[in-house]
């Protein structure tokens, strides 16, 4: 190929490319920061080599770190429990006769996932709040239920559960959907089949469904285990508050905090640094044993 | 309709399994409901508690919020970045997507693999500070746009779909002396509307539900989207309980509560969403469809 046939090509893909560069690539040389002992205003060059040293005060006995870390755990693994829930929502999307109501169930109920968590906030504030929530409406002024009224958003006891809760309000719908798009893609000369043989609509669902949708769900399974400490840091920085900190608190919102906040930019660095590492190492893991014991793999 | 007699265990499962599933569109469909009549009730009515129906009829709510320059304002911010943003991906993704699609494209595969690692990592939150901040893009609206012009998630989806496109379609229009450019142009892009109608929508959802940069990136009051803003509110809310008086262009006081005024920005920053949300329905799936088989 001559040059000149390719070179209008590369003028359309090479200037992109250093974009992506600069916002993706570029940015990983702060990763020096947690070697370092930084502090803003200075630049790196003058800043004396710190080795591990932020990687060691992560596990100090007085670092928050061991707490913050629990709270992921612990947060990821509600969820993980939770994921077989949106394959039975899609399965019984799927079984409704009615093509209309199964249309306005898979509708309404994939909503949530396109808002922002700061709309969902919004929402359970609207619902859950103790000043004027529309739980202690009813059930506390209007129909006397409760002798006090609840304050569920700063109650520490509830917290884990709430999130998880929350998770669940705004994305089963929607991963019902992708797993509502691999039970259309299943043969349905196979259902035609299990019918002729009497088989019922549950043995149906057990025997043709599930089966036909489980590489979906292990693949889906497997990058939620690679992200068991990438929880995310929107939904757990618009729920947090004094109360529910100790609870509340995952490895995003604590980098957010500690660096944004109080200026600790190594120690905050060594901390997503971390994160990274153990993600990519539990997503290589996961990936492995899911080859091993089922023949599917993500990568 | 079913001609098939059902047996009185199939009865049964069908008729649960259609009142659990409307449960749950209630519980997702009654917060969003709710809000919004809430938003439109007479706020002080409103107190004694919104149910089905809203209690008295006022649209001060939605009159008072556009009386706020801030409002009004991150109202503008927010669309701004949905509008530019939106456009500037697409651009990006098409011309990137349409030069990357080209087998004798030297270092194709090195380009296109750095763009989809970019899935994967992340530098965190500290490091894309600084960088930002040493590339002057720190309070800059600019913030809000560059860093997404290209994402590896719609490059895959556009160069896919481009891929499929018959070659003889560009061969002839090239045959016919027509340069790189005018072939995107005018043959491949009209080829491309139903993938760049879904990247548009996905991102436009994407650009208007964002937040987190605001947060960090640009803190200054003169770049708050209308997301943040509700957020400040809410908590705002959430640390005193204090009543909105303010008086009106028509000489009456309007009274507001701090819940009213919260439903009305919530539901405004939702409306779009709602807006677009049948289009999207079109083409969400066709989305997952793709995003399966090559992601």
């Amino acid at each position: 190929m001559a040059r000149k046939q390719y070179y209008p090509y590369l003028i359309m893909t090479v200037p992109f490319f250093i974009l992506v560069v600069l916002f993706n690539y570029v940015p990983l040389w702060g990763w020096v920061l947690a070697f370092v002992d930084y502090s803003p205003g200075r630049s790196i060059a003058d800043s004396s080599f710190a080795g591990l040293k932020y990687f060691r005060q992560l596990f100090d006995s007085t670092s928050d770190f061991r707490l913050v870390l629990r709270n992921t755990l612990v947060l990821s693994f509600l969820q993980l429990l939770l994921t077989p829930l949106p394959v039975i929502l899609a399965i019984m999307i799927t079984n409704v006769r009615k093509r209309w109501y199964s249309r306005i169930v898979q509708t309404v109920t994939s909503f949530p996932h396109f808002t922002s968590w700061i709309i969902v906030y919004s929402v359970f504030f609207a619902f859950f709040s103790i000043d004027d929530g529309a739980l202690n409406k009813l059930l506390y002024s209007t129909l006397h239920w409760i002798d006090e009224p609840s304050n569920l958003l700063a109650d520490e006891r509830y917290s884990w559960w709430l999130m998880t809760f929350a998770t669940l309000w705004k994305t089963a719908g929607w991963t019902a959907i992708i797993y509502i798009a691999a039970i259309t893609g299943i043969d349905q000369e196979q259902y035609q089949a299990a019918e002729v043989d009497g088989a019922s609509r549950w043995q149906q669902a057990l025997h043709i469904t599930v089966p036909g949708i489980l590489p979906t769900f292990i693949i889906l399974l497997l990058i939620n285990i690679g992200n068991m400490l990438n929880i995310g840091f929107d939904q757990y920085y618009v729920f947090h508050n004094a109360l529910v900190h100790n609870r509340i608190e995952v490895i995003d919102t604590y980098t957010y905090r500690i660096g944004i906040t109080e200026l600790n930019f190594s120690y905050a660095t060594a901390a997503g640094i971390f994160k990274s590492f153990v993600s990519i190492t539990l997503l290589f893991a996961a990936n492995r044993f899911s080859r091993l014991a089922t023949g599917h793999s993500i990568m | 309709m079913q001609h098939i007699r059902l047996k009185p265990g199939e009865r049964a499962f069908d008729i649960a399994n259609v009142l659990v599933l409307g449960l749950f569109g209630l519980l997702t469909l009654y917060p969003f409901y709710y809000i919004f009549i809430y938003s439109i009730s007479d706020p002080m009515e409103a107190l004694r508690g919104v149910y089905l129906l809203p209690r008295g009829f006022s649209l001060d709510n939605y009159r008072q919020l556009f009386q706020e320059q801030n409002i009004v304002w991150a109202f503008f911010i927010s669309t701004s970045r949905t509008v530019l943003g939106t456009v500037a991906t697409l651009i990006g993704c098409t011309i990137f997507s349409y030069g990357i699609s080209k087998p004798f494209l030297p270092f194709r595969k090195l380009m296109y693999g750095t763009v989809i690692v970019t899935m994967y990592i992340s530098p965190g939150i500290i490091p894309l500070y600084l960088t930002m901040r040493e590339y002057g893009l720190y309070n800059n609206f600019l913030v809000y746009i560059l860093p997404s012009v290209v994402l590896a998630f719609y490059v895959i989806l556009i160069k896919t779909y481009m891929e499929d496109i018959p070659r003889e379609m560009e061969e002839s229009a090239m045959v016919d002396g027509s340069t790189a450019f005018q072939t995107l142009w005018k043959i491949i892009l009209p080829l491309c509307t139903p993938v760049l109608a879904t990247v548009a929508i996905f991102n436009a959802v994407n650009q208007w539900n964002t937040w987190v940069d605001n947060l960090y990136l640009a803190p200054t009051p003169g770049l708050q989207t209308l997301q943040l803003l509700l957020y400040a509110y809410v908590n705002q809310q959430n640390a005193a309980m204090s009543m909105v008086t303010s008086a009106s262009m028509s000489q009456h006081a309007i009274v507001l509560t701090p819940t009213s005024v919260q439903m009305t920005i919530t539901f405004v920053a939702t409306l779009p969403i709602l807006l677009v949300y049948p289009f999207m329905q079109r083409y969400f799936l066709k989305g997952i469809m793709l995003g399966a088989v090559k992601g």
